[in-house]
């Protein structure tokens, strides 16, 4: 029992009701935001010293033993993904302060940001099948609100489209779970794990697995990403950053939960389809982000070959490719808030997003243009930077599991989205200096601490990626060997 | 535009929203054993201020009922979570739940139990929630 799991889930929901309650005090709620964000860091932190002292974390919820009631269960991975939410939303906190507009922070801003986060960080600790459901609903409903909040014509556009997809998902995926309890008889993630082994993946339990992948996916924007343009690029900045870095992040983290917890019986099927999913994600994605001119658009491209390649060192399943998946993923989270924080600043100071009408930002604003560089060839994978730790884990794990043409379509969409931020980089930030400090439509003033916070990070993790690497290293260890999972849940008295 | 003549509609609802209200306070505390509970009270709750709402019209219920329905569920969410801590500061797992058996003056040996306090908060979030949506629907233009 260890109360503490529960804190990164009910502290953002405290703040957010209180915040609603006190609707008009809009210095009180970014107050305690801040305060919140930062809490729930510290508890997160403080979760993996404990993780690595005395391994896996569980709370069952209201005394209820395991299978029967809900567990929370924080182990490393989870714990690694709340600690990097809570760091990168901090960041976007800062950043929408000066951005965001008072009129959206009067209606629910900060409340729905706070409920966002109890969703994010209830999916990545429950333990429940079905409470990954509800928490996913939680944070998709809170989604639903901000994207649509401010009601201009586009955003409720694309907010419909996202809404149709989301909701025709989660009922796939309430079917999913349906017919996994109509065949095993349990929702407790490592009851199943262990009962799905028992009964073997047949064919009908494989039609359930693909079931549950293609909603993640659909979530992921893993191949089935035709609704993310659109709703990602209407959003404004700091909502977009926001959703960037953590929406599609959640999905992925459920594909690896489900695919190395409970359906790793026939990796050679489950995982190949992920490993084509993910190639043709990198593909198609790079295409995209190489094919646009416009900033908005390029950047979100960026996001869907950044869960391709993620999964492709899933898919892998080996020690060196889930290790560097789980790099990626914290390193993608810092850095796709980063670049379309950056990428927002430059639309914002121009007002337009078309990257042939911008040019020679970089007279005016140095410290954005070599910020948005360093990200630029962080996102690229170039050492020191911290995506490069976890390509080279990546490609390895690729290569050694045979998977040779996955690990090579990796690296070369890695080149395409070099030049894909490198265009935005030579066309925005490069030439002549068409508008002077008073044609600009906004200052930087306040926007460009949260982009350096998160800049230091990528550097930081990039250089110090030995500094986390047993709190990884443990990460994809549990996720080879869901034993450790299971028995920190059911006890060594392990149900049949 | 028309007024429609609604005696009949107005004189029943004053009577039959406190026949709803004591149903729903019934439902509500029967739920502990046998079905009912918060959530359905807090519907039933919330049907009879939907029926004042519509036989008298929002400003009248609301010069009457000065309560932000929004609110009004935050308030009930955050009981509920309240209770859930109150399992923490004992040393037990979040949502732990204690009861026991109290002799009252009027009542006698009465169950007291801590869930019936989350039960509250749900009832609240339920009655916020679905007047919310009802209220907001009808503004709508």
């Amino acid at each position: 029992m260890n109360n503490l799991t529960v804190l990164p889930i009910i502290l953002p929901l405290i703040a957010g009701l209180i915040m609603v309650i006190f609707r008009k005090r809009i210095h009180f709620q970014r107050i305690l935001s801040i305060g919140t964000v930062a809490a729930v860091g510290g508890t997160a932190l403080y979760l993996l010293e404990q993780i690595e002292k005395e391994g896996v974390q569980v709370l069952q919820i209201g005394d209820w033993p395991a299978p029967f009631g809900i567990s929370l269960v924080a182990d490393s991975f989870s714990s690694l993904l709340v600690l990097t939410t809570s760091i990168v939303s901090l960041a976007v906190l800062l950043y929408s302060f000066h951005s965001i507009g008072e009129g959206r922070e009067k209606h629910y801003y900060y409340p729905l940001f706070m409920f966002l986060l109890t969703g994010v960080n209830g999916s990545f600790l429950t333990g429940d099948i079905f409470n990954l459901f509800v928490h996913f609903e939680v944070m998709l409903v809170s989604s639903y609100v901000l994207l649509s909040l401010g009601g201009e014509k586009l955003q409720l556009r694309e907010s419909l489209k996202y809404i149709l997809v989301n909701v025709v998902s989660s009922s796939l995926f309430l079917v999913g779970i349906a017919y996994l309890y109509r065949m095993v008889g349990t929702l407790n993630m490592a009851h199943l794990s262990v009962r799905v082994q028992e009964a073997g993946m047949d064919g009908l339990m494989l039609t359930v697995a693909f079931a549950l992948l293609i909603v993640f996916a659909l979530k992921a924007a893993l191949f089935l990403f035709i609704w993310l343009p659109g709703s990602y690029s209407a959003a404004p900045t700091a909502i977009a950053a926001l959703f960037a870095a953590l929406l599609t992040k959640v999905g992925i983290y459920a594909i690896m939960r489900t695919f190395s917890l409970i359906f790793y019986g026939e990796p050679q099927i489950t995982h190949l389809v992920i490993g084509i999913m993910a190639a043709l994600t990198m593909l198609l994605g790079a295409f995209g982000a190489v094919a646009y001119w416009d900033i908005k658009k390029i950047l979100v491209y960026n996001v869907i070959v950044g869960v391709g390649l993620i999964l492709a060192g899933f898919a892998s399943f080996t020690e060196a490719g889930m290790t560097g998946s789980i790099y990626y993923l914290i390193h993608d989270m810092i850095v796709k808030a980063l670049i379309f924080l950056i990428g927002g600043t430059v639309v914002y100071l121009t007002g337009t997003s078309k990257i042939r009408e911008i040019s020679g930002l970089i007279r005016l604003h140095p410290q954005l243009g070599w910020m948005f560089f360093i990200a630029a060839l962080s996102l690229a994978g170039i050492p020191p930077l911290s995506g490069f730790v976890g390509k080279l884990f990546i490609t390895e794990g690729t290569f050694s599991s045979g998977y040779y043409w996955l690990g090579g379509i990796g690296l070369f969409t890695s080149l395409m989205v070099l030049y894909s931020v490198l265009k935005i980089f030579m066309n925005c930030f490069w030439g002549y200096t068409e508008l002077t400090e008073e044609e600009e439509k906004g200052t930087t003033k306040g926007l460009l601490l949260p982009i350096g916070i998160l800049t230091g990070l990528t550097i930081a993790l990039g250089l110090g990626a030995e500094g986390i690497y047993s709190y990884v290293e443990m990460a994809a260890r549990g996720m080879l060997n869901p034993d450790i999972y299971i028995h920190a849940v059911l006890g060594n008295d392990v149900l049949p | 535009m028309r007024t429609p003549d609604d005696t009949i509609l107005r004189t029943v609802t004053k009577i039959s929203v406190f026949i709803i209200f004591t149903f729903a306070i019934n439902l509500f505390f029967s739920g502990h054993h046998q079905p009912g509970g918060g959530f359905i009270g807090g519907l039933t709750f919330s049907a009879a201020l939907v029926l004042m709402y519509l036989s008298f019209d929002i400003e009248t219920v609301r010069k009457y009922l000065p309560i932000d329905f929004k609110v009004l569920a935050a308030i009930g969410v955050f009981i509920a979570v309240s209770t859930g801590i109150a399992g923490i500061l004992f040393g037990k797992p979040f949502l732990t739940q204690a009861f026991g058996y109290v002799e009252l003056p009027v009542f006698g040996d009465t169950e007291l139990a801590s869930a019936v306090l989350f039960d509250v908060g749900v009832a609240l979030a339920v009655i916020g929630t679905a007047v919310t949506i009802i209220t907001s629907i009808s503004e709508d233009r």
